[in-house]
């Protein structure tokens, strides 16, 4: 029995069981939030066991249906793979628990949540298994369009519009990923990352779909200057909705791109100095702009354009201690997801306890609801980079591979990003303590929204302390 | 691990567990958060003697586990991290009991006893950190767990000090990050070790006195070295207990600690000197004695007195490391202790002058010997050892760092410590003054009845007991057990035999 559970095709599994449970949902409405959470717990626990197959036995492949590439379709999974696998699970699950509480009282939006949130997992788990650079492309489209129609489930007139530039935004994106596939089977003949790998020699040949693609997925990932889509539409989808869009879609994009980036290692300096810099312009821009903003879930909307900025000072980095650099990166993406996650969540637990969500309204949450301020409090230190927490590791590693090669420009980028988080941070923070001379309407919150968000928070502080058991995962996976 | 590996670990829970316990009890549960609370104080105080006992006949307390690549997460006890641990343990009991009376009914009981004890575990974390990361790691958790004690009352002005607070404290935190982190990229290591692990390694000294001022301002911050210190006079808007704390055991002695440890244990008493940077070290610390003695002499507002004053005396810890002698550095250190005891007793008695008469200012204290002679005491006496009168111990502090400087040719340090001692005097004695010999006012601004006691017991007996602490130390200096007896232990290791 335990080597049958060793061995079974969790691979496969974690694919499979939330289409399978997303169909249940679709067929049976009435019972949307029984199947769909239990759907989601089992989905996490597959992803987990696979993350203990790679952890003790190494990259694994599954060949569906025993046809193996170029014929069928292979799953492959190695740390990489797995380390994201790990945190969907986790954060998903955590956004499961709360969206059952936060949509019970309006049930139309539960039998249309639930089916579109499976199919994104689904995506999602797919996305991270996936070899071969078409069915990358399948995902990241099955991926759009449920995030998308996630969007849309708010149905208020802002909440379209951010959806309608948000579908725009990302079909283009994909439509430009698609043709630098295209591009790559024409000339090279094959799909398969591995032996595209092989057989890329660099040139024009290779430059132009490589340009295409990555040109597409930025838009996806929304790096400045292509975030104008990021923040209407997650700062005005549901707060499970946004959780999930700025914790884990975002990332997808941005996990397909260092696979390319892996696989194809593009030589010379510019375009990780453009990427970098493009980076650091997005931690700037998104910073200020999150210290303007006056709505609280907005703030949190663009300090995901700051953070996603971040993700891509690892490639002017990588240069001396390659492992160094995108192991920070890395590590920051899972640990933002942890954040951001918690951060949305706690915004929605505010939002609905005081019916808004003005920043400077705040009135004395600290006391109505320590446990949601606790949460948001913690995610924010973990963004801003501040010890103990999963932020600190990543921000430390990036600083060591700046420092190491005395790349200063960097280094200062890193640091003084930290300090405008935690300025934005703590002005929420600051407010959460004062009265506010308006009286406001008071709604009960219930305890399952404030500890998932407090514990999501928390899981991003923890991760502060698992690095070096995390980090050697990626053993031979980086470049 | 073996337990003696586990002891630091426990020392840490001792007050981290409780206080996220806390954290969870009803406002209402008063006996059992008083438990707890109490409870985790003489834990750790036992802990702490435990340890004690061991270090003194040379038993190794590590405990260390890898936190980042390359890099461990440490906690050590050594002769200096106890000197710090155990100040914070036995001013954290007198805190807990002065703070239980202070905030008796007053809302928001839980949350303030929870950060309180978040407070101290960071303070005694950052005591035992046993590298710079580790150290920046309880640096920077500092911050973050004063910051609610600060805004704690919740109005607009505790909002705009808690934004002052975080904007210089976060800013001294980066310092020292840049600093932590060049340093590791040169040198690879980043464990403390006695007479420090710079020296002998090649680097050019003009990183190296960089990488020094970025250290030391950044943990000057918290040490309120001028013209670091703005944060401290603002922050006074936190409640009495929490001025206390900041200034005596956690916040400023966390920066004047962290001084300690990066000159002594990262770049070597020594090996600083000759680099060239304790002098300017000890110009900085001296102007901030004069700089914050002259500013207290015009406060009326007492706890803004008191504040200013506080700049000034912890400059004295900071002046003793600089002037790089043994004897200095004895003086020094045990002035971390001498005057934690000293100030808290003043913000002590500050307190019970506000919670029980009302008065907050200078000028209201008139006759108030008369109305209040056991705090009135206490504060007396150590006022008297601020401005360094034998036999209080403030008076060994300076003696200590008046000889160091001689020893070592640092004549104008005596000067400094005169003009300073002067000036002490200058905002204290008016004080005395008024309250001793001017004539009690018809009515007290806001008056409480405490019976025939002049007020309650739990804000009475800690000022009581530290100002006895004070004083018994400085009536028998030489004997074993006293902080100047430990302190000499300590300096025999930072110097090369």
């Amino acid at each position: 029995m335990p080597e049958l559970l060793a061995d079974a095709p969790w691979m496969l599994w974690s694919i499979a069981l939330p289409l399978i449970g997303a169909l249940l949902v679709f067929l049976l409405p009435r019972r949307a939030a029984p199947i769909g959470l239990s759907t989601a717990c089992l989905t996490a626990a597959t992803a987990l066991a696979v993350l203990f197959q790679v952890a003790f036995d190494g990259p694994r492949i599954y060949r569906v249906g025993g046809w193996g590439a170029p014929l069928g379709i292979d799953l492959m999974a190695d740390g990489l793979s797995v380390i994201m696998l790990a945190m969907t699970a986790v954060v998903g699950t955590a956004i499961s628990v709360y969206a059952r509480v936060y949509l019970a009282g309006t049930p139309e939006k539960v039998r249309r949540f639930w089916p579109l949130w499976l199919f994104l997992w689904a995506a999602l788990n797919a996305l991270y298994q996936a070899g071969d650079v078409f069915n990358l492309y399948v995902t990241l489209e099955l991926l759009g369009l449920s995030a998308v129609a996630l969007v849309a489930l708010t149905g208020s007139a802002p909440a379209l519009w951010g959806a309608m530039r948000y579908l725009l935004v990302s079909l283009l994106g994909s439509l430009s990923y698609l043709l630098g596939v295209a591009l790559l089977y024409h000339a090279y003949g094959t799909v398969d990352l591995a032996l595209l790998g092989e057989r890329a020699d660099g040139g024009l040949i290779l430059a132009v779909p490589l340009g295409a693609m990555i040109a597409g997925l930025l838009l996806k990932t929304g790096l400045f200057p292509f975030h104008v889509w990021l923040p209407p539409a997650h700062g005005s989808a549901r707060a499970p909705v946004s959780a999930l869009l700025s914790g884990l879609v975002v990332k997808a994009s941005f996990y397909l791109l260092l696979r390319l980036w892996f696989t194809f290692v593009p030589e010379g300096q510019g375009l990780p100095i453009l990427l970098g810099s493009l980076g650091a312009a997005a931690i700037f821009w998104g910073s200020v702009q999150a210290l303007r903003q006056r709505r609280l879930k907005l703030l949190v909307a663009y300090s995901t354009v700051a953070q996603l900025g971040y993700l891509f000072i690892a490639f002017p980095l990588a240069g001396l201690d390659p492992a160094l650099a995108w192991g920070g990166s890395i590590y920051l993406a899972v640990s933002h997801a942890f954040a951001k996650g918690a951060m949305f969540l706690a915004a929605g637990s505010i939002m609905t306890q005081g019916g808004h969500d003005d920043i400077d309204e705040l009135d004395r949450v600290v006391d109505r609801m320590p446990l949601t301020l606790a949460a948001f409090a913690l995610a924010g230190i973990s963004l801003a980079g501040l010890p103990p927490s999963g932020g600190f590791v990543g921000k430390w590693m990036l600083l060591q591979a700046a420092m190491a090669q005395e790349l200063w420009f960097w280094a200062f980028v890193i640091i003084g990003g930290g300090v405008l988080t935690a300025a934005y941070v703590f002005r929420v923070l600051g407010f959460a303590f004062t009265e506010s001379p308006h009286e406001h309407e008071q709604h009960e919150v219930p305890l399952t929204m404030e500890w998932t968000a407090l514990l999501l928070a928390l899981g991003a502080v923890l991760l502060g302390f698992v690095a070096p058991w995390a980090l050697p995962l990626l053993d031979g996976v980086l470049p | 691990m073996t337990v003696n590996a586990w002891l630091p670990m426990m020392v840490i829970g001792s007050s981290l567990i409780p206080g996220l316990i806390i954290f969870m009890l009803p406002e209402n549960a008063v006996t059992l958060r008083t438990v707890l609370n109490l409870g985790g104080a003489v834990l750790k105080i036992f802990l702490l003697v435990l340890m004690m006992v061991g270090v003194f006949h040379g038993v190794e307390y590590e405990f260390r586990v890898p936190l980042v690549p390359g890099l461990d997460f440490v906690l050590h006890a050594d002769a200096l991290s106890l000197l710090f641990v155990n100040l914070s343990a036995v001013l954290w009991l007198a805190t807990t009991v002065y703070a239980i009376g202070y905030l008796e009914d007053s809302p928001n009981r839980s949350r303030f006893f929870g950060y309180f004890s978040l407070c101290v575990t960071a303070t005694v974390g950052l005591a035992m950190a046993g590298n710079l990361l580790t150290f920046l790691v309880f640096y920077e958790a500092l911050t973050l767990t004063t910051y609610p004690l600060v805004v704690h009352r919740g109005t607009e002005i505790a909002r705009k000090a808690g934004r002052g607070y975080l904007a210089y404290t976060l800013f001294g935190g980066v310092l020292v990050l840049a600093g932590t982190i060049w340093l590791y990229a040169l040198t690879g290591t980043l464990e403390f070790v006695d007479r420090g692990f710079v020296s002998g390694l090649d680097i050019d000294p003009a990183v190296l006195r960089m990488i020094f001022a970025l250290l030391i301002l950044g943990v000057g911050v918290k040490a309120a070295l001028v013209p670091l210190h703005a944060w401290l006079p603002q922050a006074m808007v936190a409640p009495a207990p929490v001025s206390a704390l900041l200034h005596a055991v956690a916040v400023v002695k966390a920066g004047a600690f962290g001084i300690v440890r990066i000159t002594y244990d990262v770049f070597g008493i020594e090996f600083a000197a000759s680099l060239g940077v304790t002098l300017p070290l000890a110009v900085l610390a001296s102007i901030t004695i004069i700089y914050g003695s002259v500013r207290a002499l015009f406060q009326d507002d007492l706890k803004r007195r008191l504040a200013f004053s506080t700049v000034s005396q912890v400059s004295y810890i900071t002046l003793g490391v600089a002037i790089a002698g043994p004897i200095a550095t004895i003086g020094g250190l045990a002035h971390l202790v001498h005057q934690g005891f000293m100030k808290i007793t003043l913000f002590f008695c500050a307190g019970n002058f506000a919670e029980t008469l009302g008065v907050h200012k200078v000028s209201e204290m008139r006759g108030i010997g008369r109305r209040m002679p056991w705090t009135t005491a206490a504060f007396t006496l150590a006022a008297f050892g601020m401005i360094g009168v034998p036999p209080m111990v403030g008076f060994i502090s300076k003696w200590y760092l008046g000889l160091g400087a001689l020893e070592v040719g640092q004549d104008w340090v005596v000067l400094v410590l005169a003009g300073s001692s002067l000036l002490n005097a200058a905002y204290f004695l008016p004080i005395l003054r008024t309250a001793w010999f001017d004539p009690p006012p018809e009515e007290w601004p806001h008056e409480r009845d405490f019976g025939r006691k002049e007020t309650a017991w739990a804000l009475l007996l800690p000022p009581l007991f530290t100002v006895g602490a004070a004083l018994s130390w400085g009536l028998f200096a030489s004997m074993p057990g006293t902080p100047l007896d430990w302190v000499q232990f300590i300096a025999a290791r930072k110097y090369a035999p």
